[in-house]
């Protein structure tokens, strides 16, 4: 079965007063039909800039400057923009964290679905508008028909991005790039577009890559998980082998420093220092300077070190526990 | 205790940055642009002339005494009875144009900047205090602004003018007048920004007193979109200036002045001596669109460093 | 119990926004231009105990920011008091907030924005301090020196700029410009939201250690249920303006008995695998401008029965140091958890 989304050495650079900047590292995953990639990281890791070297949103003075973008067998990277344009919203969609980023403040709901309908397949307004209306029940809005006579600014923020998302849906796309979708939301709104996402996945066959800093929403929704560092991806797994065994030091660094996962009271196990910055990266692994592993060796590039489907690019990979 | 929070290997942000390199990342990027950097020399050039005009031309034009009938209208380029060459020819009294241009240029500086200075600070006054104080103090102050943003500059200072009667101070007060309102509609706006944001709460809650925060607080962080509308402003306050004394309610024909020179030359420019008015024009404008130049440059250099 | 130092005396607070002239011209027409009342805060009454570390829960518009700000001095109650050691934490005089202690300092949630970025970091330390007389003029630089070594920076750093700071270190420099006042109550507002998760666990390790060796009082306010249960004492959870439930952190989180607290506790992720399912609390939380009758989760609880639609339930206790806010609760009736 062909992934619906294959992400090959993909590599991003910004030029910037201090130099290049790699921001995305030979950046490689895959994600299969209905399935879950949970894209984690800190802020500086790359990940969002990945999502939007996915779908080609890269201006100056940013260039994805290599590797190859496959949806459905079809390389982004190759077409023009013309084609490009066609397969944005119709194979290969995105939902943003501000929803105000997709949806027009001074048109209504319903111009603005039934606008992005027509815009890949003709058809009448009443037909759009008809769609539009199938899609916001998908996503669980209530009395869409009402919600389609609203304008942005009516709904509350968690109806906004529900709408971000019926419009990202309403191609039945093949794979839809969500970029921290929830995190403006209220926990409890979270929760019920979190449930919502998973059923569409299970239902659809979308497949979903869901982009976050947040592990322990990652940990519940996704299928299979990235973890990425420094424009680099340090471990790549299922969900149960990254979360339950993760063999990365940041990897098990970053769970281990979870309150949740500790007695109350108790000192936290930290990562020493602070998110790298990308203009000024060590050689070698990026996680060097807060490594506890690190050794002379880690000066020289880290391998991929590949065991039962879990990747790790590390000298030291650790054993499960 | 607490580990430090910062290991060997990972600097802070960038290396410590002194005002020197502040400086000289501004020019760098302030360079980019050849047009900028000449506008810039020339209006140095300009300043250095105009200022130094005493000791640069051979006559004070504003001194009776030096001045010859017998030398009025001598085309640029002759000679006049003093022995020197009129570079850019002699008006109907016999004022040597060169240095009557260079003292009224030196009056222009003088009045633009000083108004715009005067200008600059009433503004910012009253638009910080609008932004800080709220309620009722910024509706009525604002409103005082918005209307007089809304009447043009120049009737303004022309109304003003003609009640002050003429003199340099008088010059200064109505462009005061016609040109405080756009600073302080620009502070308020950027001061209202500021207001919202945490380090000013964090300075009321310590408590700090008032002016503190107003001057050390919400000031400086103001100051920066001021400094390019200033710029702009003294452009604009040399050329309401030359306007005023044009249309003869600014400076009297005996004190320099670019407006009334061009207006005192308007009379010839039919008469085939057009370089009574056009010289003074020229370097008016000269002036006024580099000193804009100059303001644009600004701008872009220091709008997208913040951002970035 | 030892002694309450903070006394939160049912506060109110409404921000209300009148309309401008044109909006009430036009409201002539349309029918709208009326003044517009946000009730942040109803009627809520708290005791903070010295030496404790007191969570504030809750979701959008349940007011905890507020409540934060009204214990810090920022704003005024419109009804209710705050005083620390029985003296008014604030007192409205005209349109001015007096402030007449410098007792309770706060921690805000954006680095980025709590720092003036135009001041020294040394410079915005010492200011406060300064003025106040709390340092004497002379011990000043070296004060601040000490200070940053505290919260773990190199006392080198006051010559900086805040921009040259990471988002964690800023933190830390706004936990020593609240500690360099000498507070007595410290108001932490979502202080580590805005952090990466690997910097939120060093600084609440320095919380925890400031804590510990300065016998800090603090008001933890916080949306992440997980850190709170970590740093905090007691936990007060709040909706829509109300105080609905407050507990000990450890039979809070074992026992929930609001419906609402338990409804956000289902629906929280946590870290782990063992897929879950999301048991989410059907509904949208009200806006504060117009909030329900009665009790304010009535909409959207499952249990909801006549008497919540019309009466807005006081607090009662629920066991030892327990209150709740439910009719439910009324009479010591225990609720069952996940009747729904």
């Amino acid at each position: 079965m062909t992934a619906a989304l294959d992400v090959r050495g993909l590599t991003t650079r910004f030029e910037t007063r201090a130099g290049h900047v790699t921001a995305v590292n030979d950046v490689s995953f895959a994600v299969q039909p209905g399935r879950i990639l949970g894209l984690v990281g800190e802020s500086g890791s790359g990940k969002s800039v990945t999502g939007f070297s996915i779908l080609g949103l890269i201006d100056a003075p940013g260039k994805v400057t290599a590797g190859a973008v496959l949806v459905d067998g079809v390389d982004l990277r190759q077409l023009s923009d013309d084609d490009l344009r066609k397969m944005r919203g119709r194979k290969v969609s995105m939902v943003f964290q501000d929803p105000m980023m997709t949806l027009n403040p001074v048109l209504r709901v319903g111009d603005q679905m039934a606008m992005a309908v027509r815009v890949h397949r003709p058809m009448s307004k009443s037909a759009a508008f008809e769609h539009a209306r199938k899609a916001l029940e998908v996503v669980g809005i209530p009395s869409p028909a009402e919600r389609l006579l609203a304008y942005p600014h009516q709904l509350s923020g968690g109806m906004r991005q529900r709408v971000a998302i019926a419009m990202a849906l309403l191609h039945s796309p093949s794979v839809i790039i969500a970029d921290e979708a929830t995190t403006a939301l209220d926990v409890s709104i979270q929760g019920q577009i979190l449930a919502e996402v998973r059923g569409l996945a299970d239902t659809t066959g979308t497949a979903i890559v869901w982009i976050t800093h947040d592990l322990a929403v990652v940990s519940s929704l996704a299928d299979d998980i990235c973890v990425m560092y420094a424009g680099q991806i340090v471990e790549r797994g299922t969900a149960e082998q990254v979360i339950d065994g993760p063999r990365h030091p940041y990897t098990r660094g970053l769970l281990d420093s979870i309150p949740a996962r500790h007695e109350p009271g108790r000192k936290l196990p930290q990562i020493p220092g602070s998110t790298p910055q990308l203009s000024h990266l060590p050689s070698g692994c990026p996680f060097r300077p807060r490594c506890p592993l690190a050794t002379e060796l880690c000066t020289t590039e880290p391998p991929l070190d590949i065991r039962d489907g879990q990747a790790v690019l590390c000298h030291y990979p650790l054993e499960r526990a | 205790m607490a580990d430090i929070g910062n290991l060997t290997g990972n600097p802070p942000s960038a290396p410590l940055e002194t005002r020197a390199l502040r400086l000289r990342n501004f020019w760098s990027d302030y360079r980019k642009s050849w047009i900028a950097v000449l506008a810039l020399v020339v209006i140095i050039v300009m300043v250095v002339a105009s200022f130094g005009a005493p000791w640069l031309v051979p006559q004070d034009p504003y001194d009776l005494a030096q001045l010859d009938w017998g030398d009025a209208f001598l085309q640029p380029g002759e000679t006049g009875s003093g022995g020197y060459v009129h570079l850019l020819g002699t008006d109907n009294v016999g004022r040597d144009m060169l240095s009557a241009i260079l003292y009224g240029l030196r009056t222009s500086f003088l009045i633009g900047i000083s108004a715009g200075v005067l200008a600059l600070t009433l503004g910012i006054s009253i638009g910080l205090t609008a932004a800080y104080f709220g309620g009722r103090i910024e509706a009525l102050l604002m409103r005082i602004v918005d209307l007089q943003l809304s009447m043009p500059a120049i009737l303004l200072a022309l109304v003003v003018a003609a009640m002050l009667g003429q003199g340099v101070g008088q010059i200064v007060l109505a462009l005061v007048v016609a040109q405080y309102a756009y600073f302080a509609r620009t502070t308020h706006g950027a001061a209202s920004v500021e207001r919202r944001k945490d380090y000013i709460e964090a300075a009321r809650s310590t408590p700090l007193p008032t002016r503190r925060i107003l001057f050390k607080h919400l000031l400086p962080n103001v100051l920066p979109p001021l400094i390019v509308v200033a710029t702009v402003q003294v452009a604009s306050a040399i050329s309401l200036e030359a306007t005023l004394s044009f249309l003869g309610v600014g400076l009297p024909l005996t004190e320099p002045s670019l407006g009334s020179l061009i207006s005192n030359g308007f009379k010839y420019i039919h008469a085939g001596r057009s370089w009574l008015s056009i010289y003074p024009g020229v370097f008016l404008m000269i002036t006024v669109v580099a000193i804009n130049l100059v303001g644009d440059q600004v701008r872009t250099v220091i709008d997208p460093r913040n951002s970035r | 119990m030892t002694n309450p130092i903070l006394n939160i005396d049912a506060v109110s607070k409404r921000f209300t926004r009148m309309p401008s002239l044109t909006e009430r011209l036009v409201g002539k027409f349309t029918g709208g231009g009326k003044p517009v009342t946000v009730h942040a805060l109803s009627d809520v009454s708290l005791q903070v105990f010295k030496g404790e570390v007191l969570g504030i829960v809750g979701e959008s518009g349940c007011g905890k920011s507020t409540l934060g700000r009204v214990v810090a001095g920022i704003h005024a109650p419109s009804s209710g008091s705050v005083t620390l050691h029985r003296m008014p934490v604030a007192r409205q005089r005209g349109g001015n907030i007096h402030k007449l202690t410098t007792r309770v300092q706060m921690i805000h949630q954006d680095p980025f924005a709590s720092l003036n970025p135009r001041m020294k970091v040394g410079e915005t330390l010492a200011e406060g301090p300064r003025h106040h007389g709390i340092i004497p003029a002379a011990d000043v630089q070296a004060a601040i020196r000490d200070l940053l070594r505290k919260v773990g920076l190199e006392a080198a750093y006051a010559d900086r700029l805040p921009h040259q700071f990471s988002g964690g270190q800023r933190q830390r420099v706004a936990i020593a410009r609240a500690l360099a006042m000498q507070p007595e109550v410290l108001v932490l507002d979502e202080a580590v939201a805005s952090l990466d998760v690997s910097i939120q666990a060093q600084v609440l390790n320095l919380f925890m250690d400031l804590r510990h060796d300065l016998g800090l009082t603090a008001l933890f306010i916080s949306h992440d249920l997980s850190v709170v249960r970590h740093v905090c004492d007691r936990v007060a959870i709040m909706y829509l303006g109300r105080l609905v439930e407050l507990a000990p952190a450890d039979q809070l989180y074992a026992d929930p008995k609001h419906p609402y607290t338990q409804a956000l506790f289902a629906s929280v992720p946590t870290v782990g695998t063992g897929r879950r399912r999301f048991e989410a609390i059907r509904g949208e939380i009200p806006s504060p401008i117009d909030p329900p009758p009665g009790c304010p989760f009535h909409p959207r609880c499952p249990h909801a029965g006549p008497r919540c639609r019309v009466e807005v339930p006081g607090l009662t206790g629920a066991g030892p140091g327990r209150t709740v806010a439910c009719h439910l609760n009324d009479g010591g009736v225990q609720m069952t958890k996940g009747a729904a």
